[in-house]
């Protein structure tokens, strides 16, 4: 069973119905004390670093999601989601993240000509193989919409970049925690693969 | 690189799907889960919902867009958005609740422009579309709202400008004389559009060809076009437009 957090944050019905369409149960959930019972959790997010951050924090997340992680039981982290898996964040001033993996996450590095926020159909350019991408080719093109992006400390966490007037960091892993920048849960089939590979992963680390 | 969409708009009236010729003279043309069920399955970028009750005074329509959303959010993984008499947080949470992923805010837009400041700040931008419905007049183009039944003194650029301001993170750009004519975009304003704002923009309002789409693409620097008519009357598909494009270099999306 994969539990989805409940934070507050958004369109998660959407995370749900297509784990059930690859054909794994998953439910949402809003209490933490309730995450151990989750062999696989997935942290959506849409918003704000900070006020996202904020509503972890004030509802005791951090603390169930790290003994998650700490017990080597996956982690996804999308969109948003994955921005908060990051030491630090600064949309709207400074703020902690929840430091699964070092790094920062500040405003898209791209080309003036380019538009922020990038929105719309992109493709992966991997830069090392993992189980989570299994089957996922680099032409395929993914739903991105977003105005950050991650700045891991250390390559060896970067799965996937993204050319968008410049290169960004479009998926990310760490032991159990996986992150990506795209919505699995909007991009079709390849996103529907991504996810079935996400309830197969036993998160080895 | 970031390919250009190509974005179905599925107008909604009492549970049906409409289409109109300049915002009135509308036809049935369907049941929206039938549509959605035939975008999903031709790998559509993205599907656009805009509830044309809500303006009308019919007080239920807004339940309406919500069960369309979120039986559509149940059937197909692509972005959604949706829109028309969003006129409160509240009502952009039930949609993003019930599946939707992006809400279009036009009429509020100018009435209660503190309302995309707030959806930004709760939702972030990319989840705030400003829609800017408008006419050509004698004196240059106005802004209307209320499904285009009342005209505004704004200009459409200055008013893009100032939504982006406030935190919109899309531009829906609709030309009401252009709408269900099936005679092209109005290229001049979605150029002036784009040339003003740093965020995407979406036009709308014209398309009767796939030259149409193309000719939006290579002469502005528009994101993505919206079209019913052309999907709703003909046998054109997003898989043709899409196939259509490709040929002409447009960057489009690769499914496999």
């Amino acid at each position: 069973m994969i539990g989805i957090i409940d934070y507050g944050a958004g369109n998660i019905s959407s995370v749900i119905h297509a784990c059930g369409r690859v054909g794994e149960d998953a439910e949402s959930f809003s209490e933490p004390s309730l995450a151990v019972g989750y062999d696989r959790l997935i942290l959506p997010g849409v918003g704000s670093f900070r006020m996202a951050m904020e509503q972890l924090n004030d509802l005791g997340w951090p603390e169930a999601i790290g003994a998650h992680v700490k017990s080597c039981k996956p982690l996804l982290g999308i969109c948003l989601g994955m921005q908060l898996l990051f030491d630090e964040g600064d949309e709207d001033g400074p703020t902690l993240g929840l430091g699964f993996i070092s790094g920062k996450v500040g405003i898209l590095q791209t080309k003036a000509s380019h538009r922020i926020p990038h929105v719309g159909w992109n493709s992966l350019n991997s830069t090392q193989t993992h189980p989570i991408m299994e089957g996922v080719k680099d032409h395929i093109d993914f739903y991105f919409v977003h105005s950050y992006q991650c700045v891991p400390v250390s390559d060896e966490n970067v799965l996937a970049r993204c050319d968008y007037g410049g290169k960004f960091v479009a998926s990310v892993a760490k032991g159990s925690v996986v992150g990506m920048q795209f919505h699995p849960e909007k991009s079709q089939p390849a996103g529907l693969r991504i996810l079935q590979n996400f309830a197969e992963w036993d998160g080895q680390c | 690189m970031l390919k250009k969409r190509v974005i179905p708009v599925l107008l909604i009236s009492r549970d049906r799907m409409v289409k109109g010729k300049q915002f009135s003279e509308f036809r049935d043309t369907g049941r929206p889960n039938s549509a959605v069920r035939i975008y999903s399955s031709q790998d559509t970028d993205e599907l656009v919902f805009l509830d044309i009750e809500a303006n009308q005074g019919n007080d239920h329509s807004h339940e309406s867009l919500i069960s369309v959303i979120r039986s559509a959010a149940e059937e197909c993984f692509m972005p959604l958005a949706a829109g028309g008499g969003i006129d409160s947080l509240d009502k952009v949470r039930q949609l993003i609740l019930a599946g939707a992923d992006k809400v279009v805010i036009t009429t509020a837009a100018v009435l209660n422009p503190d309302l995309i400041f707030q959806t930004a700040k709760k939702f972030g931008s990319q989840c705030v579309v400003a829609g800017i419905d408008y006419r050509s007049g004698h004196d240059g183009a106005r802004v209307w709202i209320k499904s285009g039944s009342v005209e505004t003194d704004l200009d459409p650029v200055s008013h893009a400008c100032a939504l982006v301001k406030l935190g919109a993170g899309e531009i829906f750009l609709n030309s009401i004389d252009r709408d269900g004519m099936m005679n092209g975009y109005d290229l001049d304003m979605a150029d002036k559009i784009t040339e003003a704002v740093s965020v995407p923009v979406i036009v709308c309002g014209g398309a009767g060809n796939f030259m149409h789409l193309a000719e939006a693409f290579t002469k502005t620097d528009i994101s993505a076009v919206a079209c019913a008519s052309l999907f709703h009357f003909g046998d054109n598909s997003p898989i043709r437009a899409r196939s259509y494009l490709r040929n002409l270099d447009i960057p489009m999306r690769v499914l496999k």
